[in-house]
């Protein structure tokens, strides 16, 4: 038998791989949460991706193992069978845990400092080197101070010096 | 006169960064900690069982009416949850306020035996064996208290263990402002 070329092999050895990928990206969502109805389990997935799992708190439900977010996953599916919109299921949750339970932060007077802070700061920064280029361009357009002329008694010792140089 | 601004700049940004830190820095602050959204809501909707083995009745929403009281989650596997089960035996004893519980994603039999070997401080207790009353009053993780006054609507909700500080700081002047 004759030894099988690499990229023969490459098949076989990608496909674990591409079954670990897969795995991955459903690992917290169990089989039996999985709805038949493929729309809705894609809007689910998506809506879980947004909401906080309230146990581990950096997590979304969709990739958290917690037990809260395997139920918060199961009633968000629950509502949108029976007909919730999107926006439906993020109010209903809440209502019950406040705008914590959104990774998303929402757009309200108590988060404008959160959605504008980075813009108003870039904003004054930007005024901050503006200003300082503008000094720095009005002094080098100045130029040096000009001298003042010579009065006589100096003129008289520069004109010595000249002559002594043009001895030398 | 700007000049003098423009060096006064780095002291004032310094100054709002030093209160900044102070306060994300403060020992009192816990970020992880889930800012109430129930807080002045009626306490929802739910009827849960009695716990199977114990002669306590169940808890439903009906049962929070009328009366100042304090609703307990706890389960037996909840470490917490053993730390400040004397607090609210002391209170049962005392007799101060109405306790009841909901009993949180537990066995029914290891919740027996739980109260069999700490005692019992509550009149009644629901099961609520999916959690999903927990979710409902915005639950997060054992143990959680909530104060109820007499209509029935949530004032407090305490998260994590009820130490005897906090009772005695927080919980207490609020009960009895309630019941005035």
């Amino acid at each position: 038998m004759t030894p099988r070329p690499f990229t023969r092999l490459l098949p076989g050895l990608l496909m674990p791989l591409a079954a670990l990928a897969f795995a991955w990206s459903a690992l917290a969502v169990e089989p039996d949460e999985i709805l038949d109805d493929p729309e809705l389990e894609a809007r689910a997935r998506e809506l879980s991706e947004d909401i906080r799992c309230l146990v581990c708190q950096n997590e979304n439900i969709d990739s958290s193992n917690a037990e809260l977010a395997k139920d918060l996953r199961v009633l968000v599916r629950e509502r949108l069978v029976a007909g919730d919109s999107d926006q439906q299921v993020l109010d209903y949750l809440v209502e019950r845990y406040g705008d914590f339970v959104l990774l998303n932060p929402p757009f309200k007077p108590q988060t404008y400092l959160l959605w504008f802070g980075p813009a108003a700061i870039l904003l004054l920064g930007g005024l901050a080197v503006a200003a300082y280029f503008r000094q720095r361009g009005r002094e080098a357009g100045a130029g040096p101070a000009p001298t003042p002329d010579l009065n006589a008694e100096e003129r008289k010792r520069l004109n010595a010096l000249l002559k002594d140089e043009g001895r030398a | 006169m700007s000049k003098r601004v423009i060096l006064l700049l780095p002291i004032a940004v310094f100054a709002v960064l030093v209160v900044a830190f102070v306060w994300g820095l403060a020992p009192d602050r816990d970020p992880s900690r889930v800012p109430s959204a129930m807080v002045d809501k009626p306490a929802p909707d739910f009827d849960l069982p009695a716990v199977t083995g114990l002669e306590i009745p169940g808890l439903k929403t009906a049962d929070l009416n009328g009366d100042v009281m304090l609703v307990n989650f706890f389960a037996s596997w909840c470490v917490p949850c053993r730390v400040e089960h004397p607090v609210f035996m002391d209170l049962a004893a005392k007799g101060d306020v109405k306790l009841v519980a909901i009993n949180y994603r537990d066995k029914p039999a290891d919740a027996v035996a739980w109260l069999a070997e700490l005692g019992n401080p509550y009149s009644r207790i629901g099961a609520d064996l999916t959690a999903r009353t927990g979710i409902d009053w915005g639950v997060s993780g054992v143990p959680e208290t909530y104060i109820i006054d007499s209509e029935g609507r949530i004032r407090y909700q305490h998260i994590g263990p009820m130490q005897v500080s906090d009772y005695e700081e927080t919980i207490r002047p609020l009960i009895e402002e309630l019941k005035q």
